[in-house]
């Protein structure tokens, strides 16, 4: 796929552009032409699904910020006069705090998809890790985004996560005063976050045309994990993967417009509706549903710096992923033990969203009292959360590491196209109950 | 593949007499720039190469640290004059907050009972120990001056709850004691007190 073009100019005015300016063959290279693995399942459309709502988010924010006064005296009140004054302004505003939502749902998704199929995997490294980066800027976007509105969690929101440099040690007060802008989250502090919210989502776009530039150099990964061979493991992007993504894209849509048209502050919490006060925290405070996880880690850990070091630790641990992971197969289709811990792995990370989003002493079974150990209430939302988190980093630094050295994985097919043109021949023994086969 | 060049060639850097050992032309245009930079020889062109990547070094370095300060805060915000409180307003086993550099300022007017509990608790296995006497001024222990965030991650904690009878802060559990001694959960220090002076019997002026 590097260095060969099938494009050719038709018309004279495409020969002259070609000449000059070789767009139309960039673009037909890399999304009409394109050799893509033809045993893709539905998982990956996620990508597709992603492009589109960056593209929502960019057009849906860039309104909004017509609109909106980053002003501590009328945020709160040019936000509720974009609800019920501008035209439209709701549907905006709800597909911008939605849309959001949809973004990480697709983005978690295309996350555990990379990890079951191995796509971290070389040649793939800094296709995942470039992910990793897009990632990690969505999260700074998301939060700087929720603090806006300036409701009841978008303030202590703000105060709690910029508290979080605070317990680094030294240089942790000048860098929380820095961020603020003062001595506390206010007015400065909302200014540069507007600003900033302004700006990443364009780092963003700017990361992710690498990734699909890195994504063009390698080529795609594929289910069964072995590289493309032939031409005869590969279909053109058009018209077959434009067609699985736009069928995904349209079933997207209809929950996306599901929530925007039917329950548009489903996702979101009531108190932001309360315009901020710093003298008073509301009683249950939470972050937005996809940071719960990472907030059920930090508070898994009695220590403020410890459990802030963790909760960054599990993100950067996804950065290092591709040289933890020391097996030559890179899909868990032909690695049953490890693809049990792996959705072991999805379960616990579900258990830490569960956690994140409840009290710390909470109980997980109500009414049951037996499960006291020395000083530990092992019937507590904190200690669930401490052997979820405990399972999350060992899934990587243990079970990754030790499994690729200790397993041995099933037959692969020689080919892509080998288990599809002789079935029973190649056809491994696990792979029928494996629940990729839904694609 | 995106961008193809088409028959590009590199750029001639190279001119014959830097490969030649011409001494004078090594230091004029045409010279070999990955001569010098690695060579054993050093040469006019080293220190030029030198000097001209540490003067752009201090350039960007000299540009850059206004644009990272000017997140600091600014000369208003720095300026924040201090805060005059008349204690009077406070009756005996209430609070009062107020707003003091962007921050909840507690002004607790304690009962004897409260403060015995404090005092009681002196010795008391603490993260944070302190005796409750040098966290109120001299002969003024009915008055305690705190400001409100949790030492852990900020939040506002609220009078009355907790096991300590203090305050309990509601995002992550920490509970703090009736002289603001954080007693359990996850601050790691006790509720700060401000600097602030009595300037009358009645009169406390903070900051």
């Amino acid at each position: 796929m590097s260095g060969h073009s099938n494009y050719v100019p038709k018309t004279g005015f495409e020969r002259w552009l070609d000449a000059r300016l070789p767009v139309a063959r960039l673009a037909y290279d890399s999304l009409i032409d394109f050799p893509t693995p033809k045993n893709l399942n539905y998982w990956y459309t996620f990508g597709g699904i992603l492009a589109l709502c960056l593209g929502i988010q960019l057009a849906t924010g860039i309104v909004l910020a017509m609109h909106y006064v980053p002003h501590v005296d009328h945020a709160f009140a040019s936000i509720e006069r974009i609800m019920r004054d501008v035209n439209y302004g709701w549907l905006v505003r709800y597909m911008h705090s939605n849309g959001a939502s949809m973004f990480f749902i697709a983005v978690y998704a295309h996350m555990f998809r990379g990890l079951y199929y191995g796509s971290y995997k070389a040649p793939r490294e800094l296709l995942w890790i470039l992910g990793c980066v897009i990632y990690l800027l969505m999260m700074a976007t998301a939060f700087m985004g929720y603090v806006l509105p300036w409701g009841q969690m978008s303030f202590h929101g703000a105060v709690v996560i910029t508290n979080l440099f605070g317990a680094l040690p030294i240089i942790g007060e000048s860098i929380t005063t820095w961020l603020w802008g003062g001595f506390a989250v206010d007015n400065a502090t909302l200014n540069r976050f507007f600003s900033l919210h302004y700006l990443m989502p364009f780092m963003i776009a700017g990361v992710v045309i690498l990734h699909i530039w890195a994504l063009h150099v390698t080529g795609n990964n594929n289910p069964t994990g072995v590289q493309v061979q032939s031409k005869a493991d590969t279909v053109p992007f058009h018209p077959y993967y434009t067609v699985k993504d736009g069928f995904a894209i349209a079933v997207f849509m209809l929950m996306f417009a599901a929530f925007v048209f039917f329950n548009p502050n489903a996702l979101g919490h009531p108190d932001n509706y309360i315009p901020a006060n710093p003298l008073v925290t509301p009683a249950h405070i939470v972050p937005e549903w996809y940071f719960l996880p990472f907030y059920a880690i930090l508070r898994a850990v009695p220590d403020k710096l410890m459990g802030v070091l963790l909760m960054f630790g599990a993100i950067a641990v996804l950065f290092i992923l591709p040289w933890l992971d020391t097996s030559r197969v890179r899909s868990l289709r032909y690695r049953p033990t490890t693809r049990m811990y792996f959705f072991i792995f999805v379960v616990a990370c579900f258990v830490l969203g569960f956690c994140g989003g409840r009290l710390p002493d909470e109980h997980v079974i109500p009414g049951l009292k037996t499960f006291q150990l020395l000083d530990a209430d092992l019937n507590s939302m904190v200690w669930l959360s401490r052997f979820a988190t405990a399972y999350y980093f060992a899934y990587f630094l243990i079970v990754l590491p030790v499994m690729g050295l200790s397993e041995t994985p099933l037959d692969q097919p020689k080919s892509i196209s080998e288990p599809i043109l002789s079935p029973s021949a190649a056809l491994p023994a696990g792979a029928a109950a494996s629940p990729e086969k839904r694609g | 593949m995106f961008w193809r060049g088409r028959g590009r060639t590199a750029p001639q850097w190279r001119s014959p007499q830097a490969k030649g050992g011409f001494k004078v032309a090594d230091g004029v245009a045409g010279a070999n720039p990955e001569n010098g930079a690695g060579g054993d020889d050093p040469s006019r062109r080293d220190f030029i190469h030198i000097a001209a990547g540490a003067a752009a070094a201090g350039a960007a370095v000299t540009i850059a640290w206004p644009l990272v300060d000017q997140m600091n805060p600014a000369g208003d915000t720095l300026a924040l004059a201090s805060v005059e409180f008349d204690l009077t307003k406070v009756e005996l086993g209430q609070s009062v907050t107020i707003k003091w550099r962007g921050k909840p300022l507690f002004i607790r007017h304690r009962t004897g009972a409260e403060i015995a509990a404090a005092i009681k608790d002196d010795n008391a296995p603490m993260r944070d120990p302190q005796t409750d006497e040098v966290r109120h001024k001299p002969g003024k222990a009915e008055w305690l001056v705190l400001i409100g965030t949790c030492t852990h991650l900020g939040c506002v904690p609220t009078f009355g709850g907790g096991d300590y009878q203090g305050w309990f802060c509601p995002c992550h559990g920490s509970h703090y004691d009736t002289s603001g001694r954080i007693r359990k959960g996850p601050a790691p220090t006790n509720l700060a007190v401000p600097e602030y002076a009595f300037v009358s019997d009645t009169m406390v002026k903070v900051g």
